[in-house]
């Protein structure tokens, strides 16, 4: 599992084995968009009906409301609430955790129920969950034995500096 | 932590500005948002209460450009500063890379950000940081301001480790950018020692 402190790195494999899986689930919960997103806010992937969808701010947002609800939890002594669901007039979010790590969001409407959503997650996340697995071992044997060097190994003053100009 | 996406090569890094209520760190983020052009920014996000003050958290989303083909972006968050949210200010701490203090240089503020300050490490630690080993930097606020405490003062207060530190006016945006870039290049190194 995903230590809290350990730098996420996604890899061009696990990112289209990622998205299958959250294409397959967008279908089978006939829901309308689908996006991951790691607990410190950051979006790692999105399908669906994204266009119109402010996905940098759902993140950062989804991921405030996980922390949230955490800290409500274990105030009462749980764990966490490893699903959360926002009903709308319209739209409902289902939010559940995987792997202790990543956060799984799916928006849908009345063309699906919540009952088949969740039933959909729950499968999803059980193949999710062994992407993200793969990706954590494949992270550790690229650090040993330093095929893929990081981008960041030679990045200058100018270069930092540069981002400003 | 930083996310580094080989697949969408992107770069994602998480900075956060805390201090004591009222120092200036929304004001921080709202000079960032205003300066900065259509293409860099994402929406900016204020979870705060009828009277303004920061609930939850501010959120800034930019794009500075990039840095040997890969997208760096920095997501700017800042916490609330009242002491009474301090389980909300916890949480905005999970997966920093930097930080920004926002020092309050009013005379009267004194004790408000060495509390503040004390309040970071202690918080920090929960989730298992170190403040001496992040990237970290200091902005002396309101050096407009008649009844402030001198550089010096501050400075020996709240500064023993001499991280880099910049006087501030974040009302006219005096030491924004600065502040702001001097953490981005500290999180960059350290993400380069880290390689």
């Amino acid at each position: 599992m995903l230590g809290p402190q350990s730098s996420l790195v996604m890899y061009d494999e696990e990112y289209q084995r990622i998205l299958l899986l959250l294409e397959k689930l967008l279908r089978e919960a006939n829901s309308k968009v689908i996006f991951l997103v790691d607990k410190n806010g950051q979006l790692i992937a999105a399908t669906g009906e994204t266009a119109n969808l402010d996905t940098t701010s759902l993140a950062s947002l989804t991921a405030g409301n996980i922390a949230a609800t955490g800290g409500l939890a274990k105030l009462i002594g749980e764990k966490e609430f490893s699903i959360l669901f926002h009903e709308g007039e319209k739209d409902n979010i289902h939010i559940s955790i995987i792997g202790g790590r990543v956060i799984l969001v799916v928006i849908f409407d009345q063309r699906s129920s919540l009952g088949l959503v969740r039933l959909r997650v729950k499968k999803a996340s059980n193949e999710l969950g062994i992407v993200f697995e793969d990706l954590v071992n494949k992270t550790e044997e690229e650090a040993i034995s330093g095929n893929t060097p990081s981008p960041f190994a030679e990045i200058t003053d100018d270069d930092i500096d540069n981002l400003f100009n | 932590m930083s996310f580094i996406n080989y697949a969408s090569r992107e770069i994602n890094c998480k900075i956060v500005y805390y201090g004591p209520g009222l120092c200036g760190k929304t004001t921080n983020l709202q000079f960032i948002y205003n300066k900065t052009a259509e293409e860099s920014k994402g929406k900016m996000i204020s979870l705060a209460t009828e009277t303004e003050r920061t609930l939850f958290f501010d959120f800034l989303p930019l794009a500075l450009g990039e840095i040997r083909g890969f997208k760096t972006r920095f997501h700017l968050y800042t916490v609330p500063g009242q002491v009474f949210y301090d389980a909300s200010r916890k949480l905005i701490l999970k997966g920093v890379d930097g930080i920004v203090f926002v020092a309050d240089s009013q005379e009267e503020r004194f004790d408000a950000n060495i509390e503040s300050m004390e309040n970071l490490k202690d918080n920090l630690e929960e989730q298992g940081f170190d403040l001496d080993k992040l990237p970290f930097v200091i902005q002396y606020n309101k050096r407009d301001l008649p009844n402030v405490s001198t550089m010096e003062e501050l400075s020996n207060l709240l500064n023993p480790r001499q991280v880099p530190e910049l006087e501030g006016c974040a009302m006219t945006g005096e030491g924004v950018f600065e502040t702001l870039k001097a953490v981005a290049k500290l999180v960059l190194n350290d993400l380069k020692k880290g390689s």
